[in-house]
This record gives structure tokens, C-alpha cells and sequence, in this order.
């Protein structure tokens, strides 16, 4: 007992001077950016900005790792497939819009230079095409819960790990095999163009969007009846199922409402990005994921709150940080931040910043 | 009844979307190109048919008179053709062609034989149908008979789909009577499916008759090495042996990724199979092997190091190797010491972090080259990962005066690897801490209770592993004669998860046998490249919900499950003789 408590505080001294130091390596690279005041005030409330309309994305995605871990003790992996679908979705619908007018009742196909549907009718357009995005992703991510999740819901963690995995993979290559491997360009939206108090109007818009979503999500949590048995069930199934709670349609409606989330995620990311390709989920994916971690998983205001952080931290990092320290061409590792603080969230503070709302039960 | 249509229905339909599933991304009219009996029957429909035998048997299962279950067969095989018919009326009147481009007028052509006309349409039904009925008579049959028959086509097919494999190894006149251009003879197609049928069929007869004594047989007992045993194993190292001399240079290289991948499998397979730790970074291990030769034996690098031409690395492959080996070790325990002690799952994507870190730091500049005072004050920049474009000009290893160059040589060192990675694994399986982590395995808790070192057997499990993944990208750089950050995507790592799972994880045969068949086989399928990542996932899904113990399981877990499967079976006879309800009010509960 006493020689495993000595190697146990040898590995404790190792990790924590590794955090320590990367976390010195932070304010030293942060303190060196700033003095040197290479770049103006503008250009950080424009980091900031475009942090913000990235983490909420990051942060709609998070909601769907969060409420199945919640419910189910598992990672889905696809999850981030399941926003890749929605950013799919929405490219094919919004590029339909862009080259077919409405005359009458029937959509035909625009001569080159007239007026189309996304550009009469924008708003409509675009209220579509959420929709139409939101739809297959939840489409998406019913049929995988009911596929490849109930069947195993009681299976060991890695199984259930590992088909997720597959069921990733799966659906990443089957968007490949359906739209090729290319890139896809989204077309622009004129009503999107221009500043909005010297902001693009873009991020507002994706911002002030993914706000709304987070604040709907939270009263049909909080408030609906299908809420409160989704929250009875994420605190112990069994119960649930002997309170009278439809265990299975609920697990369903989660990912339903996950899925939900992640489609208006994924047009959101389209309208920032303008491109989608089959590989688009899998980054964003695993970064809500770390958002997840962040706020603590199985907490919701936590997961928001996780993603906007990260997607600030991410914008801000490379510039900040690294740039400091003298690393040449920062912005190539603006991934390597994200997971670095991924594996340092899982090393010290397993629970995420806020606590997790589940209890250790779960370990 | 009405509930056997219905769920045969459903069947159908579950059919009809794996048949635009298939079609949609391409595998129908890329694989149509495949003949492979003949030219009647090729690889695209041979994949459709699949499915459709395994609707109509699926539907047929819970009919208990053989009229009802050709019916069922004939409903869900017939749906599913219905489907198809769908599917082609889609493509022409709403045309889908402009998102999904595979669903073109040749798809069409192939989904309706070719018919234009109207009757055209009429034969996806009638031929799923009929197809239906093939896989529901499939009930009728008794077991052995089943098993027989399906194992004979999956031989014929996996025939032809080798054919370019074999056929080069046969004397032309042989060659003409077995092989067309891109398949099978329906000659050889008959022949081979009587013989292989016969023999499957005499393999199960016997099996059966030697199972009670199996049955007995205690678990702890370590198998007979009877004269059967060495007799095989003699055949085997023969055939291992003299390989690259009767195949072409093209099985060797093949071979030599499947070697590649079971030194890699093998040690992921101590992380997960022994110790139960879902590493998803695997690849790190194996870039970091891999570098390693890269830096210390290219005289590129040497070059750029000393600021002026060098012939020769610092290092020769030999030198390097336990280098790559220790620094791969090295990665291993930095990785491990911090992540040990998280759940399960977190330390998966924590994993997955790091394999990452570790790629984009290889391919972003940050670690292309560092800056370096030579010994007379003058500075330059020196090549360290090479960034984007890699390192070139690996020294391949010399035995004295003799280079190994070629895939064949390879082969061996490769071959030399696995047995090396094969008898460390048998070791430690075998050994105190092989215990330990199977003890981990299962309950981590219960382990620790019984006097288990969990952080030292787990890093063990993972530094060991990390070990082994050094040794495979070391030969690997050598091999190739270059690296890029290309290389080590995740993409390899769920690759060797993927072999592990098929066979079975802890499995040592089961290593060995997923790599032959998620490595060797889509190696030598020309057409199968495209949709490689596609079927791993798939079968790894496929796997986890109905063999989770992979096709050659570890003699343990072989045992539960069976023992699990035989209690489950006694339970529910003896659910259904004390309950004994008639047969409509069961039919309808389950309604």
C-alpha cells in the first residue's frame, strides 16, 4: 500500500508540472502578444466576435453529446455526422433555392442572371432550409439510436463505444459515396451581406440564432412534460420505467431533440464556412465533445456555456498564445488547442468547470 | 400469419433501403463491372441477391409450416424489389441524378436487366421475389445443410474475387478452364460449389460428433498437440516460408501490409484486448516509429543537419531501430501516466486528442525545421519533421553487403516482426500480468481488491503496445522509403480497431485473422479502395451488435458465450413448456 501511494504521487508530480507549465507557457505567450501590440483593438474584438459565433455553434452540437451522455452513459460519436448531414442538407436545398425561381405554383430552373427564389424570397428561403437542415439531422439521428444504439443499450461501455465509432465512420463514407469527396460550395445569401454595427451580419445572425435555440431547448427541458421524463430518465432509467415513463420513446425524442440541435447547428456552420464536404463533422464533432467535457457532461447550460468558451479560446489562442512563443504559422495549430485542452479538461477536471449535473454514479 | 406478413413487410422495407443504400453510393455500379461467375452473375448483383436471400430467410424464420415461410420470403423478397422499382421511378420522373450522381440511366439499365420497356420495370419485384423465396427455403433445410450451402457460395465468391490473385499463379491451360477474364467458369463455379459444399457439410457432421466430447472437456486444460497439430503447423511454416518464392511481388507487398498491420494489431490488442482500454490514438505510436527511422538513418536529413551532402544517415536501419522502438516506448509512458486513471470512455476520446496533437504538430511548420548553429558560428535552418512533405530517402536495413529492397525481402523482416510480436503477446497472455489485465478487463474494482496494481499493469499494457506499434512504423519508414504526415491519419487506427474486432478481441489468432481480412482482402480488390472506410464501418457495427466476440474469439469468451447461449435456450424452452399459452395469444402479446 505505502510503495503504490509513492508511484501514485510520482505520476501526480509529473502531470501536474506539465499543467503547470503549459499553463505558464499561456501567460508568458498571452503577456509577449500584448506588449509587442502587433495587432489593434479591431482586429481583437473581431477574433472575439467570430469566437463567439463559432462556440455557439459548438455549443448547439455540445447539447446532443451532453443529453445522450445524460441518458444513455454513452459518447456518441456520430453525433458529429449527424451535423455534417445538416450542413449537407442544407447546401442541397440552399443551392436548389439558388438556381430555380418560383413562377405559379412550380419551381423552374433560373436562367443564368434572373432573379431566384433565395433571392426573392430570402427569408422564406431561409426559414426552409433551417428546416429542411433540422429535419434529416433529426432524421438521422432517430434511425441511428434505433439501429445501432437500442439494441445494445446494455451491453459493456466499449461496445457501446466502439459502435459508435463504426456507426461514424459509417455514415461519414456513406456522405462520401453519396456526394463525392469534394468540397461543396454554399451560395451566398444577399440578405447576409453587409455589418450589423460593424459586425458581418452572418455571425449576429448565427449567434442571435444559436442563443434562441439554447433558450427553446432549455424551457422544453425544464418546463415540458417530455422534458422532465427525458430528466427523469437521464437520473436513473429504471426508475423512470417504473414511474410509468416510456423509457424507449424517450431515449428516442433525446436524440431526436440532439439531432434537432445539431441540424441548425450544421446550416449555422454552412452560413460561416460556405463550404461542406464529408469530412466537415468530424473536427467540429469532437470539439463540441471537448465543450461537452468543459461545462461538465450531462449539464446542459453547461455544454453552452463550454462551447462559447472553447470557441473564443480557439479564436483568440492562436494569435494569442503561440504567436508569443514565437511559433511560426500559429493559426495551423488552431486544432492542436482545442485538443490540448480536451486532454488537459479529461486530466485535471474530469467533471468540467461547472460539475457535472450527474452525480459519480456513472464512473 | 397476418403477423408474419407484417414482419416480413418490415423485413422488406429494411431491404429496400440497404438496396438504395448500395446503390446510391456507387458499390452496385462500380462492383457491376466485377463479373465474377461467368458473365451472368456479376459482383453487384451477387451483393443485392445477398441481401435479398437475407430478407426472405430473416422473414422466413418464425413461419412454422414451410408454405407460409416460402411466403414470407416471396412477401419481404418482393417488397424489397418494390423498393427498387421506387428507386428507378425516382431517378427518371424526379430526377435525383442532380444530387446523388450515382443514381444515373445505368444504374437503371443494370437494376432492370437491361429491359427497356415496361416489362423492364416489372423485374425487380418478380426477380426479388423469387431471390426471396431462394433465401426463406433456406429454413426448410436442416442445419448442417444450411451452413453447407451458404459457406460453398461465400467460397465461389470469394473465388472469383481473387481471381487475379490465383490466376497467376496457374499454368495458363488451368488457368483457361477455371478462370474467365474477371471471374469464375460456370464450370469451375459448379465444380467448386459441389466440392466446398460437400465439404462443409462433412465438416459440421463430424464437428457434431465430436462435440460432446469437446463439451467435457475442462476449460484450464491446455489443448492435445497431437501429431495433427504439428502436422499443420510444419504445412503452415512451409507455406509462410516459401511464399515470396511462388507468389508474384504484388502478394508479397500485400503481405507485407498484413504483417504490418498484425505487429500493429498485436499491440493494440494488448491495450484493448488484455488491459480493456479503448486507445483511439494508436497511431501516434506508430507515426512515432516511424519518424524516428526517418530522422535518424535519411541522408536528407543528415544533409540538412551538417549544411552540406552526406551519403548516408546518422544511422544505419539496424541502429535505428531500437531507437524507433524506444521512442514509440517513451510517447507510450508519457501518454499513459496522465490518462491511466480516467473512466473508460474518456479515456477513448483523450486518446483520440492526442493522436491528433500529434499529427498536426507533425505537418504544421512549427516542427518542419529548427534553426542550428553549425561548429564554424554559421546559422541555418535545419529539416526536423519535414512538415507536409515528409522526410525522404529512409536507408533501407543491409545484412553485410546485401540491401533489402524489394517487397520479397521485406516480406521476411516483416514475417521475422510478427513472430516476434506473436511470442511476446503468447508471453505475456500467459504471464502474471497477463492475468492482471484480463483481471482489469473485467471488473477494474475487483481487480484493484484483489491486490492489482491497476496503474502499473495498465501501463504496462500500454507502454508494451506502444512498443510494438514503434517496431511496425519503423519497418514501415524503411519500407516505403518515405513519410508524410499523410500516413497517420486516425484512419489507421480504426483500421487495426477494426481488425481486432473482427477477430476477436484478446485473440491472438483473431489478430491475425482480422488483418488477413481487413487488410489482405480490400488490398487485393481492385475495386473495393473506394468504399474500404465505408464496409470497416459497417462491420464494425455489424460486429458489435451480433458477434461482439469477433470471428475467432479467445477460447474464454467463447466459452461464456456459448454456455450463455445454452442457458438462454433452456430458459425459454422452459418458458414455453410451463407457460405453454396457444399460439394467438402469444402472437398477440408481441403485437
Amino acid at each position: 500500500m505505502f510503495g503504490m501511494r509513492r508511484q501514485l504521487d510520482t505520476s501526480q508530480i509529473i502531470i501536474w508540472a506539465i499543467g503547470i507549465g503549459l499553463i505558464l507557457m499561456v501567460f508568458i505567450g498571452s503577456f509577449s502578444t500584448l506588449s509587442e501590440g502587433q495587432y489593434s483593438t479591431q482586429q481583437w474584438i473581431d477574433f472575439v466576435v467570430f469566437g463567439l459565433a463559432q462556440g455557439a455553434i459548438y455549443a448547439l452540437i455540445a447539447l446532443g453529446y451532453t443529453m445522450v451522455y445524460g441518458v444513455l452513459g454513452l459518447i456518441n460519436f456520430a453525433h458529429g455526422e449527424v451535423f455534417m448531414g445538416g450542413a449537407f442538407s442544407a447546401y442541397f436545398l440552399a443551392s436548389f433555392f439558388d438556381d430555380h425561381a418560383l413562377q405559379g405554383m412550380r419551381f423552374v430552373e433560373a436562367a443564368r442572371g434572373d432573379p431566384t427564389f433565395l433571392d426573392t424570397n430570402p427569408i422564406l428561403s431561409l426559414i426552409a432550409i433551417f428546416a429542411f437542415a433540422a429535419f434529416i439531422s433529426t432524421l438521422i439521428a432517430v434511425v441511428l439510436e434505433r439501429v445501432a444504439y437500442r439494441p445494445i443499450r446494455d451491453s459493456p461501455r466499449l461496445v457501446k463505444l466502439i459502435t459508435a465509432i463504426g456507426a461514424s465512420f459509417f455514415l461519414q463514407y456513406t456522405f462520401r459515396g453519396f456526394f463525392g469527396s469534394g468540397v461543396q460550395v454554399y451560395p451566398d445569401v444577399e440578405l447576409l451581406k453587409g455589418e450589423i454595427f460593424g459586425i458581418r451580419t452572418t455571425l449576429v445572425v448565427v449567434f442571435v440564432s444559436a442563443l434562441v435555440m439554447l433558450g427553446l431547448l432549455y424551457a422544453f427541458i425544464q418546463l415540458t412534460r417530455t422534458g422532465r421524463a427525458i430528466r427523469a430518465v437521464s437520473e436513473d432509467m429504471n426508475t423512470a420505467a417504473l414511474m410509468g415513463i416510456d423509457v424507449d420513446r424517450t431515449i428516442s425524442v433525446t436524440f431526436a431533440v440532439g439531432g434537432f440541435m445539431a441540424g441548425i447547428a450544421g446550416i449555422l456552420y454552412v452560413l460561416i464556412y460556405s463550404q461542406v464536404n464529408f469530412f466537415t463533422g468530424f473536427i467540429p464533432g469532437i470539439k463540441a465533445f471537448t465543450a461537452a467535457v468543459l461545462g461538465g457532461i450531462g449539464n446542459l447550460p453547461g455544454a453552452a456555456v463550454g462551447g462559447i468558451f472553447l470557441g473564443v479560446f480557439e479564436s483568440l489562442g492562436p494569435t494569442l498564445i503561440l504567436d508569443g512563443l514565437g511559433i511560426p504559422a500559429a493559426h495551423q495549430l488552431k486544432d492542436v488547442i482545442a485538443f490540448t485542452l480536451l486532454v488537459l479538461i479529461l486530466i485535471f477536471r474530469p467533471t468540467g468547470i461547472l460539475g457535472e449535473r450527474l452525480a459519480t454514479k456513472r464512473v | 400469419m397476418a403477423d408474419g406478413l407484417r414482419s416480413a413487410s418490415r423485413y422488406g422495407l429494411i431491404g429496400a433501403v440497404a438496396i438504395w443504400h448500395l446503390c446510391l453510393v456507387g458499390m452496385v455500379e462500380t462492383f457491376a463491372e466485377r463479373e465474377l461467375i461467368g458473365e451472368a452473375v456479376s459482383m453487384g448483383y451477387l451483393m443485392m441477391a445477398a441481401i435479398l436471400m437475407l430478407v426472405g430467410y430473416v422473414a422466413a424464420r418464425k413461419a412454422d409450416q414451410a408454405p407460409r415461410a416460402l411466403l414470407f420470403g416471396a412477401t419481404s423478397g418482393g417488397i424489397t424489389g418494390v423498393g427498387i422499382l421506387i428507386l428507378i421511378l425516382a431517378i427518371n420522373k424526379i430526377n435525383i441524378g442532380e444530387i446523388f450522381p450515382f443514381a444515373t440511366p445505368h444504374l437503371i439499365e443494370l437494376l432492370t436487366f437491361g429491359i427497356e420497356s415496361s416489362t423492364g420495370l416489372l423485374m425487380p419485384p418478380l426477380a426479388g421475389a423469387v431471390v426471396g423465396v431462394v433465401g426463406a427455403a433456406q429454413t426448410l433445410l436442416p442445419p448442417a445443410w444450411r451452413r453447407a450451402i451458404t459457406l460453398a457460395l461465400v467460397t465461389i465468391t470469394l473465388f472469383g474475387l481473387m481471381r487475379d490473385v490465383i490466376a497467376v499463379l496457374l499454368p495458363t491451360g488451368i488457368r483457361k478452364i477455371i478462370f474467365t477474364s474477371s471471374g469464375l467458369t460456370y464450370l469451375a463455379a459448379i465444380v467448386l460449389l459441389l466440392l466446398s459444399g460437400a465439404g462443409f457439410w462433412a465438416q459440421t457432421y463430424f464437428q457434431e460428433r465430436n462435440q460432446r466430447a469437446r463439451a467435457t472437456r475442462p476449460l484450464t486444460e491446455t489443448p492435445q498437440r497431437t501429431w495433427r497439430w504439428w502436422a499443420g503447423m510444419a504445412v503452415l511454416s512451409l507455406f509462410l516460408l516459401t511464399f515470396p518464392m511462388w507468389s508474384k511481388s504484388f502478394l508479397s507487398n500485400v503481405a507485407s501490409f498484413v504483417g504490418l498491420y498484425i505487429i500493429m494489431g498485436l499491440g493494440l490488442n494488448m491495450v484493448i484486448g488484455f488491459a480493456g482500454m479503448l486507445d483511439l490514438g494508436f497511431v501516434a505510436f506508430y507515426a512515432i516509429g516511424a519518424y524516428t527511422m526517418a530522422i535518424l538513418t535519411s541522408p536528407a536529413i543528415a544533409s540538412s543537419y551538417y549544411n552540406q551532402p552526406v551519403e548516408t544517415g546518422f544511422l544505419s536501419f539496424w541502429q535505428a531501430l531500437p531507437f524507433s522502438m524506444i521512442a514509440a516506448l517513451i510517447g507510450g509512458t508519457l501518454l499513459a501516466l496522465p490518462i491511466l486513471k480516467m473512466r473508460g470512455d474518456y479515456l477513448a476520446i483523450a486518446t483520440l486528442g492526442f493522436g491528433e496533437i500529434i499529427r498536426i504538430l507533425v505537418q504544421s511548420d512549427f516542427l518542419k525545421s529548427f534553426e542550428r548553429t553549425g561548429p564554424d558560428g554559421e546559422t541555418y535552418d535545419a529539416t526536423f519533421l519535414g512538415g507536409a512533405q515528409g522526410i525522404t530517402r529512409i536507408a533501407r536495413p543491409e545484412l553485410g553487403d546485401f540491401m533489402l529492397k524489394d517487397p520479397e525481402h521485406f516480406y521476411y523482416l516483416i514475417l521475422i516482426g510478427c513472430l516476434l510480436a506473436l511470442f511476446i503477446s503468447y508471453r505475456l497472455k500467459k504471464s502474471r500480468m497477463g492475468r492482471a489485465w484480463m483481471a482489469i478487463r473485467e471488473d477494474e474494482d475487483v481487480a484493484q481488491a484483489m491486490g492489482i496494481n491497476r496503474v502499473t499493469a495498465k501501463l504496462w499494457a500500454f507502454v508494451i503496445g506502444a512498443f510494438l506499434g514503434g517496431l511496425s512504423g519503423g519497418i514501415f519508414a524503411s519500407m516505403l522509403g518515405s513519410v508524410v504526415p499523410k500516413s497517420f491519419e486516425l484512419l489507421i487506427s480504426i483500421n487495426v480497431l477494426a481488425l481486432i474486432i473482427v477477430g476477436g478481441m484478446g485473440s491472438l489468432p483473431g489478430v491475425v485473422v482480422g488483418a488477413i481480412a481487413m487488410v489482405g482482402l480490400p488490398e487485393m480488390l481492385r475495386e473495393f479502395g473506394e468504399y474500404r472506410m465505408l464496409v470497416y464501418g459497417a462491420v464494425v457495427v455489424v460486429m458489435m451488435l451480433y458477434r461482439p466476440q469477433g470471428l475467432w474469439p479467445e477460447s474464454v469468451v467463447a466459452r461464456e458465450v456459448e454456455e450463455a447461449r445454452a442457458r438462454q435456450s433452456a430458459e425459454e424452452q422452459s418458458a414455453t413448456e410451463s407457460n405453454s399459452p396457444p399460439p394467438s395469444a402469444e402472437n398477440q402479446a408481441q403485437s
